[in-house]
């Protein structure tokens, strides 16, 4: 498809914002969804919403066949074994939390030790504090190098024989920088520690086969990856979720319960109690057929191209910092940046007035602000459907915020 | 050229009193401190007064944050200072009623407050101005309820 083309299938690009076009520089906060989502999400509710799982009904048969059928696409995405490894939640915090419920406070003990990176967004950081504190277990942290990258040197050094749990994040929400999971991977299952990778900002932009890293635990949201919101995955290892206990109780997940006493379904129902997120399911599949259909390598080649432009365009401006790795090809997705002398806030409001939507504070992850020595910062993220010519507004809108701000007054 | 709308929200005197802030610092002889901070954005705010008697006899704050943020603390404090506890909490409910917008008493002089009332046209950022504020708030409720 080309660009263009694949611009027009997201209507809500099309449109002014305080008298300008819009140019949403925002996906990594919520990326947009194209018309096909949309469509999926407007005929289930009006031609055949129902239950899943229970009654024997037409359109409850269909619903649950959609719904099943949502699961088999994830699967294949991102390459698990079987369905039985993919469990549908609310978003990779509802999918981190999970593992931190039902895995790490069952099996963790005082002593062991559960080892995090400082540049974790808080949905992968705090239940694992929250872990460490309720097992007695400790948590510890691989140090960054200057550029915002995890070193091997330092991996090694970090992960003891008493780690259990290594938990990481795939992409950082705000440095961009793409972390060598496979190498943590290995590392870890050599000293015997499992590994959770937080894919949130990973499964949006590139291919993701958890074979092939052969992580435990993977975790990524619908509403990043063009999907609706309220719809994320977890997958596991089945044997991992198969000794794991259900966080969550109730109807949907049981098998037969008596007056004191019950037991599960198999899996991977035994995760989802209640009714399931069943228009979510079947809009992220949409939104992978979507993004199997432009192909990763088109979308990562394209987000190469812009992220080049971005790191040189915004590179010229005097007074602007960029942080993270300053070769594109070692981060994805997001540019994170602060201009001296003008707070992110206000940054971001100049740019509004532009029409330009950027994100400005602390990204959920407090933790990576102290270590780079800010309060906040502003940052701009992509996908598809952002153009060259995006970039340049942004740029302009930078140049317009610092004139603003140092002559103006 | 800056827009009017910009202007409207970043009006001389606010600039001013970012760049300027009046009443930054720590009051080492003081009796209420209030910490506070919007967890959403990252701003946050120290704020130490000196109330005897009825009476907001000194007041300072210190802290980080955008120019909205910082301007309006470093207002709030030039205005509350030497005020009776009763006429800043006054002007706290006027402020608030202002930056939403809504019509507010015009019986207390608020000097440059007043030009604060644009931040009603950016609803982002109503949060930002009123950090200082619902600080020293809770801070001269907070010493009322414990004398």
């Amino acid at each position: 498809m080309v660009l263009h083309l694949i611009r027009d299938q997201f209507p809500i690009l099309n449109q002014e914002v305080n008298g300008h076009p819009l140019v949403y520089l925002d996906s990594a906060a919520t990326s947009q969804k194209p018309l096909s989502v949309l469509q999926v999400l407007d005929d289930y509710y009006k031609s055949y919403n129902s239950n899943v799982h229970r009654g024997v009904h037409t359109l409850g048969t269909k619903a649950t066949d959609a719904y099943e059928l949502a699961r088999e696409k994830v699967r294949k995405f991102i390459n698990a074994r079987s369905t039985e490894e993919v469990v549908f939640t609310r978003g990779t915090t509802t999918s981190l939390n999970m593992i931190a419920y039902g895995y790490a406070r069952i099996f963790l003990k005082p002593g062991d030790e559960i080892v995090i990176s400082i540049m974790e967004h808080h949905s992968n950081l705090i239940p694992w504090q929250q872990a460490a504190k309720a097992t007695g277990a400790t948590l510890k942290y691989f140090p960054l190098q200057s550029d915002g990258t995890l070193s091997l040197e330092d991996i090694k050094q970090t992960i003891t024989e008493k780690t259990k749990i290594v938990a990481i994040t795939h992409v950082s929400n705000v440095l961009g920088t793409v972390n060598p999971i496979k190498d943590i991977v290995r590392i870890a299952h050599e000293k015997g520690a499992i590994v959770v990778v937080d894919g949130a900002q990973a499964a949006p932009h590139f291919a993701v086969d958890v074979q092939d890293l052969d992580c435990d635990f993977y975790a990524f949201s619908g509403h990043k990856m063009l999907g609706p919101t309220g719809i994320g995955v977890l997958y596991g290892k089945k044997a991992l979720f198969e000794k794991m206990e259900p966080v969550e109780f109730g109807g949907e997940m049981i098998d037969f319960v008596e007056l004191y006493d019950s037991t599960w379904k198999e899996l991977p129902w035994k995760f989802e109690a209640g009714t399931p997120i069943i228009a979510g399911a079947i809009g992220l599949a949409k939104a992978i057929d979507f993004l199997q259909s432009v192909g990763f390598d088109t979308i990562q080649k394209h987000e190469q191209q812009l992220m080049e432009y971005a790191l040189n365009k915004l590179g010229e401006i005097k007074g602007v910092t960029i942080y993270g790795p300053r070769e594109a090809s070692r981060r994805s997705g997001v540019i994170t940046f602060n201009i001296d002398g003008v707070h992110p806030h206000d940054v971001a409001t100049v740019l509004d007035t532009e029409g330009i939507a950027i994100r400005a504070g602390h990204h959920c992850a407090q933790p990576l602000m102290k270590w780079l020595k800010v309060t906040a910062t502003a940052r701009a993220s992509f996908h598809i459907y952002n153009t060259m010519e995006d970039i340049d507004r942004l740029a302009e809108g930078l140049l317009k915020s610092k004139e603003f701000f140092t002559h103006a007054f | 050229m800056p827009s009017n709308n910009l202007e409207t929200l970043y009006r001389q005197v606010i600039m001013d009193h970012y760049k300027k802030p009046r009443n930054k610092g720590i009051l080492e002889d003081g009796n209420v401190t209030i910490d506070m901070n919007n967890p959403t954005c990252g701003d946050r705010i120290r704020l130490t007064m000196k109330e005897e008697n009825g009476k907001i006899a000194d007041v300072k704050f210190e802290g980080e944050g955008c120019s909205i943020s910082m301007a309006s603390a470093s207002m709030m404090t030039d205005v509350i200072k030497g005020k009776d506890t009763e006429t800043a909490l006054r002007l706290a409910h006027i402020f608030s009623e202002m930056i939403q917008g809504k019509e507010y008493e015009t019986s207390e002089d608020l000097g440059d407050i007043e030009a604060l009332s644009g931040v009603s046209k950016f609803p982002a950022r109503i949060k930002c101005a009123t950090l200082a504020w619902k600080a020293m708030e809770k801070g001269l409720l907070k010493n009322q309820s414990e004398s």
